[in-house]
């Protein structure tokens, strides 16, 4: 075990290297230069502010560095806005990020395997039927025109009970977070719903159910002990892409809800090629997502011991 | 095998049933290939069914439909500017715009009705005249959508006058046939509300002048039209976005774009993975686990992220649209998926009994590849094709949904998406076309992938 995890950690550190060097590689062959527009208006000040971001050196030299002070977890000074460093924008928006992720991470691992169960208890029977119509909905509609469409129609309920349920926009308190989590984990929820499903069914036709069955369980029992605790396994395989779907589809839902939210940033960084920014959010959620995926990875193997002997 | 007489001698016609077991029972029912016996299920699948008429549907939409409905996706008609689907397009025609001047054109107004409207309100103008508050040193103007409730809340500004000598205004501010509330508040010597004001409704006509209707070819004989005649403006099925723009047509010219990458970047993508799975499968050893390795990495990409940073590497130039940018994105970052699907199907098929069968009898690499191996990896093929068509639509819309996808204006689902948000309290319709249209086809493709997993591949059917 602590083998595996020493070498997952390696790999995982091979990858962010991996998607550091993109990133660079990307970023100096985006057409234009970083001082262009109005900014360096004569010689002198552009070379001052290319001494200054380090530009006037060999493109070899200029990535050694960037690759040593990203191992110092600097991630240097925005373009567009003087002197605030990269490290400050993500310290200042990746909690509300992470805070709407996990947010629906929870919506969406909780209405799966909740309805997973009950579509899987209802087999071919009415509530079956309504919750799958509702799931394929969910895989098959945008998560912006669900976000479009949940604040349309809380406006018009605002409008008509006279006082504000939810608000419709905006951050800072927990009823703000609610319905952009919800919509956030939709799409999620669906997919797992769906998977909760086919591996309750597998999970039923076992023969461990059957002996549990014959030795005189209640149903009850036998599907709080035995069934529920074996069809979850394979939703939290899923928990490491799902964390990372739902962290970079936040982009549309910050925007639509107006959340200041990394993801919002990055847009915003990307439209006004804030070269330093752009970088910096690409390589920490890369490197963010790498090190989810190999935590949830070491998790299963901690809760499912036969994937621990493989 | 070199050593061994007995089986070097083998030949295929060696297998061949001998004569005399021909009298063996005849089979009950004609044999059926793989793709009929395949075909035969998807049939009998109704959801399968049904999305494959949507696609279908979809598709003369997307190529037939501009030769049905001839109308310029970027053409503005500036008549009728977020017009619902539906919506009445009778319009009166009027003499050409007069300027008015409150005092010199006798339309009978003796002054002593408080607020009111001079003629009637149009689209070409709306005249209001209004009696002197008491204490007023100047006036304001508004114009609001919704009837006038506080005096806080008043609507547009319009004019600020800060004399008492003018007491007439003409708006002629992009006047929509709709009904508008008209305030006028009294403002106090240093132009603060006092807090008086008086309201009055206006119902807009929409009105056209005998040049524009023929500027707009609305009649077979503009010359014969009278001012008070009606015409009829030109026909929106679906309605018009908020530049005027005929949404049929938009959705039409979207379809293309969307259904564009939503096909051709999965062709490309799958079709690399299959090529560089199968070598890897093939060759094996090092080489294998050395590509794999690298396909691992792709994989590890945040895959939003880099959709967004090659958008901005490749660069969209003035007049270009950000079609090919986003398809070569695809490429690169979707194909490690479908690699690693057809690797690992290689890699099965290699130990399967028959393939094992077919060496023995001497049959050559190519004959191993063509007879055994694609025919049997194309069903899963086919089905990563058919699930990664809505994956890459989604991506599309999602991407030109926060404006880093296709560049206005050229029109795509997901940016009419977008643009349908900024109106979407008022004009619903401008946001709910576009989205049902990926929703519906989004839905298509998933479903229509589980018909043919379900046909095509009885070890990945599910236990739906």
């Amino acid at each position: 075990m602590w083998w595996y995890t020493l070498k997952r950690l390696f790999q995982g550190v091979i990858t962010v290297w991996f998607i550091a060097t993109a990133t660079f590689i990307g970023m100096h062959n985006v057409p234009g230069d970083p001082l262009s527009g109005d900014r360096a208006t004569n010689a002198t000040i552009r070379a001052n502010l290319e001494a200054r971001y380090g530009l006037d050196r060999p493109v070899t030299e200029q990535y050694f560095i960037y690759m040593r002070n990203m191992l110092r977890g600097d991630f240097g000074i925005s373009y567009t806005q003087q002197n605030r460093e990269v490290n400050d924008i993500i310290r200042e928006h990746f909690p509300v990020s992470a805070t709407l992720g996990i947010l629906a991470v929870l919506f969406a691992a909780m209405g799966g395997i909740l309805f997973g169960a009950l579509t899987a208890l209802f087999r071919n029977r009415l509530p079956d039927y309504i919750i799958m119509f509702l799931v394929i909905l969910g895989i098959s509609v945008p998560s912006f025109v669900f976000a479009a469409l949940s604040q349309l129609s809380l406006v018009n309920m605002n409008n008509v009970l006279g006082f504000s349920i939810l608000p419709v926009a905006g951050w800072g308190t927990v009823s703000h977070m609610l319905l952009p989590a919800l919509v956030l984990g939709l799409g999620t929820m669906a997919y797992m719903t769906r998977l909760m499903r086919s591996s309750m069914l597998e999970v039923m036709s076992s023969d461990y159910i059957r002996t549990a069955r014959a030795k005189g369980l209640s149903p009850t029992r036998i599907f709080s002990r035995h069934q529920l605790r074996n069809a979850v396994l394979p939703v939290i395989t899923v928990l490491g892409p799902a964390i990372a779907a739902i962290t970079t589809g936040g982009f549309v839902v910050e925007l639509v809800f107006a959340i200041p939210g990394l993801g919002r940033y990055f847009v915003q960084a990307v439209q006004q090629l804030d070269y330093t920014v752009i970088m910096g959010t690409t390589v920490f959620y890369g490197a963010f997502l790498v090190f989810m995926v190999i935590l949830v990875d070491l998790v299963y193997g901690w809760i499912d011991p036969r994937v621990r002997l493989q | 095998m070199e050593n061994n007489p007995v089986i070097r001698r083998l030949r295929p016609a060696d297998l061949e049933p001998l004569s005399s077991q021909s009298a063996a029972p005849l089979l009950v029912r004609p044999s059926r290939s793989y793709w009929q016996d395949a075909w035969g299920r998807l049939k009998s699948n109704k959801r399968a069914l049904v999305s494959l008429y949507l696609i279908i549907g979809l598709l003369l939409f997307t190529f037939a439909g501009p030769l049905v409905w001839r109308v310029d996706p970027a053409l503005q008609d500036i008549d009728q500017i977020s017009v619902p689907p539906g919506a009445d397009r009778g319009a009166m025609v009027v003499d050409p715009f007069v300027a008015w001047d409150n005092v010199s054109l006798d339309d009978g107004y003796q002054g002593g009705t408080g607020l009111s409207l001079a003629g009637d309100p149009t689209t070409q103008s709306v005249r209001l005249h209004w009696d002197a508050i008491p204490g007023a040193s100047g006036y304001r103007v508004y114009r609001n959508n919704y009837p006038t409730q506080d005096a806080d809340a008043l609507g547009l500004p319009l004019l600020q006058i800060n004399n008492t000598q003018q007491m007439y205004y003409e708006d002629r501010l992009d006047l929509r046939a709709q009904t508008y509330y008209y305030s006028v508040a009294a403002l106090d010597e240093s132009g603060q509300l006092t807090g008086d004001y008086e309201s009055l409704q206006a119902d807009v006509v929409r009105v056209i002048t005998v040049n524009e209707v023929r500027a707009r070819d609305l009649s077979d004989n503009p010359d014969a039209l009278q001012p008070g005649d009606q015409v009829r403006l030109s026909w929106h099925p679906l309605g018009t976005d908020y530049l005027g723009r005929d949404m049929l047509a938009r959705l039409m010219a979207g379809a293309r774009v969307s259904l564009f990458i939503g096909l051709l970047a999965p062709l490309f993508f799958v079709a690399f993975g299959v090529l560089y799975g199968a070598t890897s499968g093939f060759v094996g050893g090092r080489f294998d686990s050395v590509m794999m390795r690298f396909a691992d990495f792709v994989v590890a990409l945040p895959f939003l992220l880099f959709m967004i940073l090659f958008q901005v590497v490749f660069g969209i130039g003035p007049g270009e649209s950000g079609i090919v940018p986003m398809l070569i994105a695809l490429i690169i970052l979707s194909w490690p998926a479908t690699a690693r699907l057809v690797r690992g199907q290689i890699l099965q098929i290699r130990e399967e009994a028959y393939v094992s069968a077919a060496r023995l009898l001497g049959a050559s690499q190519n004959y191993l590849i063509l007879r055994h191996m694609i025919p049997n990896t194309l069903g899963v093929i086919l089905v990563t094709l058919t699930f990664a068509v809505p994956a890459a639509i989604f991506t599309e819309a999602f991407l030109s949904f926060i404006g880093m996808g296709v560049a206005p204006p050229t029109a795509s689902w997901g940016s009419m998406c977008n643009e349908g948000l900024k109106t979407m309290l008022t004009h619903p319709h401008e946001l709910i076309f576009p989205a049902a249209m990926i929703s519906i086809t989004v839905l298509a493709f998933n479903l229509l992938g589980d018909g043919l997993r379900d046909a095509l591949d009885a070890k990945m059917r599910n236990t739906e």
